[in-house]
């Protein structure tokens, strides 16, 4: 008979371990599912992950590893300081929006004045946006102990609504011919969040992820408020005894995820997208939780899990036009691949034991 | 601007439309949150049950058939959040997101070849004379059966919870699983056919919108209402009738927003597309205050050590 018994202690090599056989797990059973859609699954899962690396045209796809694994990164990195005390945050992408209308706006407001000040100026802006859009669940859970998961989700749809209002008024380019969306700042020096190498996809959003990793690991292990962030996660009660305050640790955490959301929005509206559009968002935000999950919550795991889960937005776009896989499956490879590492944390918290039935 | 064009009658009728996915959902979730698990994927759920009665409906020619189909699909999809909290152990919350993201990629796999397909239309009831009726006909007697069924759904599930010995189990293990363990009540079985009781209204539910209340099949067309069900139980307090109320009040304000959408009133569209939202969120602050009405046990998992 099998049982489980649970572990004294997490077991710290399995929790290093489940996601690599997560990830296994899930190229399995995508490459069956890519088999079911008529598809080759073997050559499916290596144009998703070995061909954007070493394939043919790899000098064109690795940068783009950086550009979509950074606002992953940036997120996800605020989402696991909230998860790891129990401060759900799934608001993410509307905080995202609101980082990047706020930012363009300042950017555009400017225009077409060309000055240094600017873009640092549309990084405040950005953070703030994201940060003010992330305090009202918090401010809510705090004040009135209203649940911040469905708070902080439903602002999502708000905010994409934000996001059509101004793409269609507010921020519309005054010389775009009447068509929806904004100036590109792309082609506006000041506000442009150009490549900093040429070639390499590397942009300031990419510099931010970075320094939003090491920030994180920093204030994990050798600060204070970190401590307390993993002692509520760990032990609630004793997080209590040891004088940990609940509001703040909400309004910290809420907060910083919102304006790292933000600052992704930002990065991305004044780089790689360059307008404010209706279907400027595609999902990060999202994804970004699946990022945060597979990284382990922590800090170098993350950093790890961004540039994966981009090889597989990339591999799934090359998928698409090379062998028509639908953009769909992609997302439920993503799916699945949480749902692995869920399942499989079991063999991090139990231990199985396999004893004959009537011993005690 | 003209507000005349909104007839008030077809408003009352066509909020118990927008109303009957919300209800649904939310009568499921409530169940599975008395057996004391929280399981944030209705969304993911719904939109799965929405392509899984379209398709089969569209195939088979058959609304009824698709219904049956939705409520299955939705609850084949819950089953892997059973799979999830019950045997692995995992976050209730994080597994319930697992299950919301999945279940958007895998209605927008299945749905490809549906879009823009028109469905046939559910029937609605006919009763000769009753269904004539001025005001009354098109209010009471004029609709399809599940919205019925949501209806009669809503009453089965106040007095199974309120008066039947099931009803007790099923509370007694959200209320204190540990308690119910020792009584000698399965727990975990109880819960996995809460769950997929749950699963099987929230895919009903989904089949609504994508076949009357829209009817068509687009990507992502629930649109949060998952998560408004979500809401909407703790609005109820867990209480099926006020889930009714609740479902009207949001069905309502859903309705009254398109139709001053359509009627042209001086606010931008967008501000009044959010406006849903924006309620959800004012309501749940509003009532956030009283949990007296939550499960116990509500989001924590059960291991039975001996």
């Amino acid at each position: 008979m099998i049982r489980l018994e649970k572990r004294p202690q997490p077991s710290r090599v399995w929790s290093l371990i489940t996601p690599v056989f997560a990830v296994l797990a899930t190229m399995v059973f995508g490459g069956i599912l890519f088999a079911m859609l008529g598809k080759n699954p073997v050559e499916a899962i290596q144009t998703i992950f070995y061909d954007p690396l070493f394939g043919e045209f790899a000098f064109y796809y690795r940068p783009q590893l950086l550009v979509k694994g950074a606002p992953l990164v940036l997120i996800a990195i605020g989402l696991s300081l909230g998860f790891r005390a129990g401060i759900w945050n799934i608001g993410a992408e509307g905080q995202y929006i609101m980082g990047a209308i706020c930012g363009a706006a300042v950017g555009l407001a400017f225009y077409p004045l060309e000055a240094a000040y600017i873009f640092p100026l549309m990084i405040l802006a950005g953070a703030l946006g994201g940060w003010i859009w992330a305090m009202i669940p918090a401010f809510l859970k705090v004040r009135f102990g209203t649940n911040e998961i469905l708070v902080s989700l439903m602002l999502v749809y708000v905010a994409e609504q934000m996001l059509a209002s101004v793409s269609l008024g507010l921020l519309k380019n005054p010389q775009g011919f009447g068509f929806p969306g904004s100036r590109n700042l792309q082609q506006y020096d000041s506000a442009h969040n150009a490549e900093l190498i040429t070639g390499t996809g590397m942009h300031w959003g990419v510099v931010a992820a970075f320094v939003a990793v090491i920030f994180a690991y920093v204030l994990l292990n050798r600060h204070m408020l970190g401590f307390h962030i993993r002692l509520t996660g760990e032990a609630p009660r004793a997080a209590k005894f040891a004088g940990v305050h609940p509001a703040r640790l909400i309004l910290f955490c809420l907060g910083i995820s919102g304006a790292l959301a933000g600052l992704a929005g930002l990065f991305e509206v004044s780089g790689p997208s360059g307008v404010v559009s209706i279907d400027f968002n595609v999902g990060y935000g999202f994804t970004a939780i699946i990022v945060a999950f597979l990284g382990r919550l922590h800090p170098v795991g993350i950093l790890l899990a961004g540039g994966l889960m981009a090889l597989t937005y990339i591999g799934g776009e090359i998928a698409q036009s090379r062998l028509g896989l639908p953009s769909a499956a992609i997302q439920v490879f993503q799916g699945m691949l949480l749902f692995f590492l869920l399942a499989l944390d079991l063999l991090t918290n139990f231990r199985i034991a396999i004893r004959k039935r009537g011993v005690a | 601007m003209d507000l005349s064009a909104i007839n008030p009658v077809l408003l009352i009728a066509s909020l118990m439309v927008a109303a009957t996915p919300l209800l649904l959902a939310a009568l499921g979730e409530l169940v599975v949150e008395k057996a004391g698990v929280l399981n944030l994927g209705v969304e993911g759920m719904m939109i799965v049950g929405a392509i899984t009665g379209f398709a089969i409906t569209v195939e088979s020619g058959s609304p009824f058939l698709g219904f049956v189909a939705s409520a299955i699909g939705g609850a084949l999809l819950s089953l892997l959040f059973v799979v999830l909290t019950q045997f692995a152990q995992a976050n209730q919350v994080a597994s319930g997101l697992a299950l919301t993201l999945f279940g958007l990629g895998l209605s927008a796999l299945m749905g490809q070849s549906y879009v823009g397909v028109k469905p046939p239309s559910t029937p609605k009831l006919d009763i000769p004379v009753l269904s004539d009726l001025p005001v009354v006909g098109p209010i009471l007697f004029g609709h399809d059966m599940v919205l019925y069924f949501g209806i009669a759904l809503t009453a089965a599930v106040w007095a199974l919870l309120k008066y039947s010995r099931v009803g007790l189990i099923l509370r007694a293990v959200g209320e204190n699983h540990d308690a119910a363990h020792a009584l000698g009540y399965k727990v975990v079985r109880i819960r996995i056919l809460a769950i997929l009781f749950g699963g099987a209204c929230a895919g009903l539910g989904g089949a609504y919108i994508s076949l009357v209340r829209v009817p068509q099949w687009t990507e992502g067309m629930t649109a949060g209402v998952g998560w408004i069900a979500l809401a909407l139980v703790v609005f109820a307090s867990w209480k099926p009738w006020r889930a009714l109320l609740g479902a009207y009040l949001f069905g309502g304000v859903t309705v009254v927003q398109l139709n001053l959408q359509a009627a042209g009133v001086a606010i931008p569209v967008e501000y009044l597309a959010m406006s849903p939202y924006l309620i959800t969120i004012i309501v749940l602050v509003i009532l956030s205050a009283d949990k007296s009405g939550a499960p116990a046990a509500l989001g924590r998992n059960f291991h039975a050590s001996r």
